[in-house]
């Protein structure tokens, strides 16, 4: 074996994740093809439909927000060497937790209730994803499968209590009745009306700044706490940790449940902002879009941010793409998803390896692992 | 005799749901005993369900439908093997890029080849599906309700692939514990190293455990989509994939226990369906959702260790290279 190289910082957390999206790009541009479509007027539509006018980029934007939360709930896990896969289920039950809210705080103003579905939500959510970390912890019982199970215990109880409890009275379709609104999110477009700024109604609304916050959150949180140092360390080196004073079983409780807790700001977004109702499987997968977020981001907030957009364009430019190419539909974007997920996360390697040969220093000089 | 009735028609009921569960339990024994985690049923086998309702459309053979769901299920997990085993990526990760891929692939395909709203057409000509088999005089049996109803219903009228799955059981068990190959295909799962220091290749008998979990995985898929019902619909596995899985880890990892584990999550099932609005005497109605979250309730229990206990595999999850 020749002398092991490491690839440079900017290219491991810009090029790679370009690369291998490229990769996916071209292998679904090569799907489009076979349905008889072309794949370049694919992506102009697909790119016209999710910047081209106001409304898409509101759409857009009004997507990216759930994937941030997930993507994000993902990523701290994973600097805790924890695969949580269980966003989904999280995800459901944080919105139950903000749904509750806003069924109960209907009569009670909106900067009363948005601080309750926060807690609402956060903690629901953290409290499913409490019980699979514990397990870990405690028991040693795989974080992988326990989130799995979790997910459809959670599709389970959901389903009950929506049929079973929380239905409308006199209505067939298991949702509850709509919350008040006053308890809605306000719409980006009525704050810029606020402020004279004139923007289409779309569903994108206030939880999208908190989106914007819980990244900025979770940045100071892994890489200017003690505790998110405690985290890192924990997932890269359980045995390090011990020596250092460091319980990785308490830091992985503590990252599951903050996993979790993001996870659940779905039902801000999705719920409050949109829905306004509780409805059957309202997440609709965006807890596993969060895996193929936090992949492309690298598992840091700002790429997590970038990554989130770039998937919430690809559902909105997705639904326009369906509109005028009538041989593609939906899961096209499901494809995609899946292709982007195996090129940046699964076939790293496969990038990695040429471009280490290519542009590779020599490890120990100044290359140092991010 | 009704309730008698009642409860053979139960166990015919298990014997189908368990069918399919017990194919891809089996097809996740031979992965993760090699070590490697096999999360990927579920895509596998619904791209096999796709795959097989297709060509029996167009073809008009459930056989050529089999063979096309299998060579599908093969050849993702190839893809999977190239992705976990030659290049080391992770697991969990690229099992859930063919799950999540598989699950757009198929309606999209179906949509562009059929145009029929991502589904494939109603498969109800002779021949485009194995359809239950008759044995002899099992029509007289029903007559004599003991033994003959158990008879009619549990050991006859069943598809093809049924009786094999039932077959496939104990010639798993032999291979893997009869065999130099399983021999070695445990060990490699337990001790790579220790494979790779006797001069055989790890790389080569983790392919060849993914190949056989793709077989398997594929005779799962075509099952659901030729045999069980007629076509293929979006999403049709609805987490029986990772239902085997949890089946594979509540049988710890072992043929016997796992068919008991499969028998006993699809009896939940067929009884989940039996029960529903049914009112029992004490406890009154039982909601569906909570017998249908029963295996997966149970498997966590066993996880955590309060119902026995489950040892996976040492080595499972980690991808081997030779330099460490």
């Amino acid at each position: 074996m020749s002398q092991p190289k490491e690839l440079p910082r900017w290219a491991d957390l810009g090029l790679l994740p370009l690369v291998s999206l490229a990769a996916a790009l071209l292998l679904s541009g090569g799907v489009i093809a076979l349905l008889g479509e072309s794949p370049w007027q694919a992506l102009k539509l697909m790119v016209d439909g999710a910047f081209g006018s106001q409304e898409a980029v509101g759409y857009s934007l009004f997507y990216a927000t759930n994937f941030v939360f997930t993507g994000l709930a993902v990523a701290v896990a994973y600097h805790a060497g924890l695969f949580n896969i269980g966003g989904e289920g999280q995800a459901y039950i944080g919105g139950l937790g903000a749904g509750l809210v806003c069924l109960a705080l209907g009569s009670w103003p909106f900067w009363v209730v948005l601080p309750a579905a926060v807690v609402g939500a956060a903690g629901c959510g953290a409290a499913w994803a409490f019980l699979p970390g514990w397990l870990q912890a405690r028991r040693g019982s795989h974080i992988v499968i326990t989130t799995i199970m979790f997910n459809f215990i959670a599709s389970a109880l959901m389903t009950y209590l929506l049929v079973n409890v929380l239905i409308k009275p006199g209505q067939q379709s298991p949702e509850t009745r709509e919350f008040s609104p006053n308890t809605w999110m306000p719409f980006a477009h009525e704050l810029l009306a606020r402020v004279g700024l004139n923007f289409t109604a779309t569903p994108l609304n206030l939880a999208f700044v908190l989106a914007l916050v819980a990244s900025v959150f979770v940045w100071v949180f892994l890489w200017h706490t003690r505790w998110g140092y405690s985290l890192r360390v924990v997932g890269q080196s359980p045995a390090a940790a011990v020596y250092a004073g460091i319980s990785p079983s308490r830091l992985t409780i503590l990252a599951m449940l903050l996993s979790g807790a993001l996870a659940g700001g779905l039902g801000l977004n999705e719920l409050m902002g949109s829905q306004h109702r509780i409805l059957i499987d309202f997440p609709g997968g965006a807890g596993f879009v969060g895996i193929a977020v936090a992949l492309m981001g690298r598992n840091h907030p700002l790429g997590i941010f970038l990554a989130a957009v770039l998937f919430g364009a690809l559902y909105q430019g997705g639904s326009q793409l369906t509109f005028d190419m009538p041989r593609v539909n939906r899961d096209m974007v499901v494809v995609i998803q899946g292709l982007v997920i195996l090129s940046c996360g699964a076939l790293e390697n496969l990038f990695r390896q040429p471009l280490t040969a290519l542009l590779g220093r020599s490890a120990g000089s100044d290359a140092r692992r991010a | 005799m009704e309730t008698y009735t009642l409860i053979v028609l139960l166990l015919a009921a298990t014997i189908r749901v368990a069918t399919p569960l017990l194919l891809a339990a089996l097809a996740g024994m031979f992965s993760e005993r090699a070590g490697v985690i096999d999360l990927g049923l579920e895509g596998k086998m619904l791209g096999a369900a796709f795959a097989a309702a297709s060509v029996s459309a167009v073809t008009g053979s459930a056989w050529l439908g089999l063979g096309a769901g299998v060579a599908t299920a093969v050849a993702l997990a190839l893809l999977l093997g190239f992705a976990c085993v030659t290049y080391r990526g992770n697991q969990v990760v690229a099992a859930m890029a063919v799950n999540i891929m598989v699950s757009g692939l198929g309606p999209t395909l179906a949509l562009a080849w059929f145009n029929l709203g991502g589904q494939t057409p109603q498969l109800d000509a002779a021949g485009q599906r194995f359809t239950a088999l008759a044995w002899p005089w099992s029509q007289s049996a029903r007559e004599a309700p003991f033994p003959g109803l158990l008879y009619a219903e549990l050991l006859s009228g069943h598809n093809l692939v049924v009786y094999l799955t039932a077959f496939l059981v104990p010639a798993s068990a032999w291979v893997l514990y009869r065999t130099r190959f399983g021999l070695r295909l445990r060990a490699v799962g337990e001790n790579p190293h220790a494979v790779d220091t006797a001069g055989i290749s790890v790389t080569r008998l983790r392919y060849q455990a993914m190949i056989i979990s793709g077989m398997l995985c594929g005779v799962a898929g075509s099952y659901l989509s030729v045999a069980a019902s007629s076509g293929f619909v979006r999403d049709m596995t609805a987490g029986k994939g990772y239902l085997a899985l949890a089946a594979l880890i509540f049988g710890k990892w072992r043929p016997y226990p796992t068919l008991g584990a499969c028998l006993l999550f699809a009896f939940t099932d067929a009884l989940a369906v039996r029960l529903q609005g049914v009112a029992l005497p004490l406890v009154g109605v039982i909601p569906v959702q909570f017998i249908l979250a029963l295996p997966y309730v149970l498997t966590v229990l066993l996880l955590a260790g309060f119902v026995g206990r489950a040892v996976a595999p040492s080595a499972i999850g980690v991808p081997y290279s030779k330099e460490k």
